[in-house]
């Protein structure tokens, strides 16, 4: 009970500190929008386009949100010490990272809904399987969020973890088949896209939304959990070889 | 550094309530902690008395978990924490060097999340946070938030936060280095009160006569190795008997008279301590008046003549090899203290 206390208080004190700050809202808000007008102007297309849209967006919402929220916010927390008193705090390191996570999870989450919010108001959105594409949102969220620390426990100023962080992001946009299918890219880069988490993620949603897929579902979710567990250990066997030194 | 505070001497049973034994850290070619041994004895206030880059605060992050040792043994409370630094940490407050609260956050919600790490429910960390805020004197900046405050203010909402879960063992390093007197005061006699209610406190600086006055033992620690473990009346026990008398003069240069006077007084010892000061030692007692005359006899004006008690700085000085000017350029170093 003692140790859920803990949990859920880090969670809350990083919503309220970090996560639900106006600018974070805001950004939130506008970058899907902006991704979606951007491919919506580029494509020339109807308002249908906006589904073909919606899985690549949804994926950049979730990817953006987590990962340069908990990298900086983590990064700064061990700059200015704070992150030695949760450190000094009786609670097993995994379930403090797990609770040190989770609000960029929730984030990640949330971040997700305001592209299909919107797209519910400029399309019809019947044909998407919820069944499916909740998992694969939280998913999602959970190895976009695991990214973010893992980049977190590599780097060791504020500055170094926005380029890392971009170092991983950017090229995603462009492999990992969130607007171009992966089919598309040269043959030479094809087999980086099957070496980045969001591939499978983004796999998920289009198949959930399009019903288009390049590989079978429970491949793809076996994927990506599997990226989450590896992320995850790495990131807290770096925090213990680096910052209990 | 003038403090006036009570000596504070409780009574404690000998239960060793952390055992070091022959801890080792290094980090590449420098050894931080060098192969060190102690016991803290339950209810104890303990010192760890060293200059700057001694090991002190290497020794606390093993001790409560933030860094791996080498080689050696720590238990606390009996538990054995040197591969489980985890089991013990319920028992133990810290109050590190650096105040490392949130800026974000205000004094009373540090104070409450802070309490919540270690399990306490909403309405218990809220009641001991008021009365926390109350005790320090921050009550009336209990909804500023924390990045506001002086540097006196987060040093004491920083030990508020140490013992929110009013732990039996605290760690406190450096807890009056770099603040104003008034604070340094107050924090000392705070640490003072949470030592006559029970807690074991070990507490690192580099201020001799924070040690002497607040410690019942006291470990110098130079270079990572502990050089020698006492009570306070033990170590000062040696230089108890020596009298010391620190003289000044005009007129002439205490340099030149220095060789006269050893040779007109061979039962003193004398120790030059600038051009127009010098000091006298003896183990029995000094004779001002012939002292007096033959300085005045070679020309010399003496301006004072006093008598010194012999602290707890002697002993350092005797036993460590450390100037005492190098000691006091890190407290001016330091701020206040």
């Amino acid at each position: 009970m003692k140790r859920w206390i803990a949990f859920w208080n880090i969670m809350l004190k990083d919503m309220r500190a970090y996560y639900l700050k106006p600018p974070n809202i805001s950004w939130g808000l506008i970058f899907p929008i902006a991704w979606t007008g951007m491919f919506f102007i580029r494509t020339g297309g109807s308002l249908d386009s906006i589904l073909t849209l919606l899985p690549g967006v949804i994926a950049i919402s979730i990817l953006f949100g987590t990962t340069s929220l908990l990298a900086v916010t983590i990064t700064f927390e061990k700059k200015n010490h704070s992150f030695e008193r949760l450190l000094l705090a009786p609670i097993p390191l995994e379930l403090l990272m797990l609770a040190k996570t989770s609000g960029a999870i929730l984030f990640g989450v949330v971040n997700a809904f305001v592209p299909i919010i919107l797209a519910s108001f400029l399309t019809d959105i019947s044909q998407v399987i919820w069944s499916i594409m909740l998992p694969a949102i939280v998913l999602v969220a959970f190895v976009s969020t695991f990214l973010g620390l893992f980049i977190a426990v590599s780097v060791s100023e504020v500055f170094e973890a926005q380029t890392f962080s971009n170092f991983f992001r950017f090229p995603m946009i462009f492999l990992c088949g969130l607007f171009f299918p992966i089919s598309a890219l040269p043959v030479f880069l094809r087999p980086l896209s099957y070496l980045l988490p969001l591939t499978y993620g983004v796999d998920i949603l289009q198949g959930a939304i399009l019903g288009q897929r390049i590989f079978p579902i429970g491949l793809d979710f076996s994927i990506l959990v599997g990226f989450c567990i590896v992320l995850f250990y790495v990131s807290l066997r770096n925090i213990h070889r680096k910052w209990i030194i | 550094m003038e403090i006036q505070e009570p000596i504070i001497s409780p009574a404690h049973d000998d239960y060793p309530l952390i055992e070091v034994s022959e801890l080792t850290k290094r980090f590449g070619d420098v050894t931080a902690v060098d192969n060190i041994s102690f016991a803290v004895l339950q209810g104890e206030l303990f010192g760890f008395l060293g200059p700057n880059g001694a090991g002190k605060t290497t020794t606390i992050s093993i001790l409560t978990g933030l860094a791996r040792p080498d080689s050696g043994a720590i238990k606390i409370s009996g538990l054995e924490c040197t591969k489980n630094p985890k089991a013990a940490q319920n028992l133990l407050g810290v109050v590190p060097d650096d105040s490392n609260l949130y800026p974000e956050l205000s004094g009373f919600d540090n104070l409450c999340f802070c309490a919540s790490l270690y399990g306490m429910p909403k309405h218990e960390r809220q009641t001991r946070a008021n009365e926390l805020l109350e005790t320090f004197g921050l009550t009336e900046a209990a909804n500023r938030k924390f990045a506001g405050y002086s540097k006196g203010m987060k040093r004491k909402l920083t030990i508020a936060a140490g013992i929110i879960h009013k732990p039996p063992i605290l760690f406190m390093d450096e807890p009056t280095t770099g603040i104003d007197v008034s604070s340094a005061r107050q924090i000392r006699q705070l640490i003072a009160e949470l030592h006559r209610a029970g807690t074991t406190i070990f507490l690192t600086t580099h201020y001799i006569e924070e040690a002497e006055r607040l410690c019942e033992r006291i470990a110098f620690i130079v270079k990572g190795r502990v050089v020698k473990i006492d009570t306070v009346a033990n170590l000062l026990q040696p230089i108890q008997e020596r009298k010391v008398m620190l003289i000044s003069i005009s007129n002439s240069s205490a340099n030149d008279l220095y060789i006269k006077l050893a040779t007109a007084f061979p039962r003193y010892e004398f120790q030059t301590i600038s051009a127009e000061q010098f000091r006298v030692e003896s183990v029995g007692t000094i004779s001002i008046g012939p002292l007096v005359r033959f300085l005045e006899n070679q020309g010399a004006e003496v301006t004072e003549a006093r008598r010194i008690r012999p602290s707890l700085e002697e002993v350092f000085v005797q036993v460590t090899g450390i100037e005492v000017g190098l000691l006091r350029k890190e407290k001016e170093k330091g701020g206040g203290g």
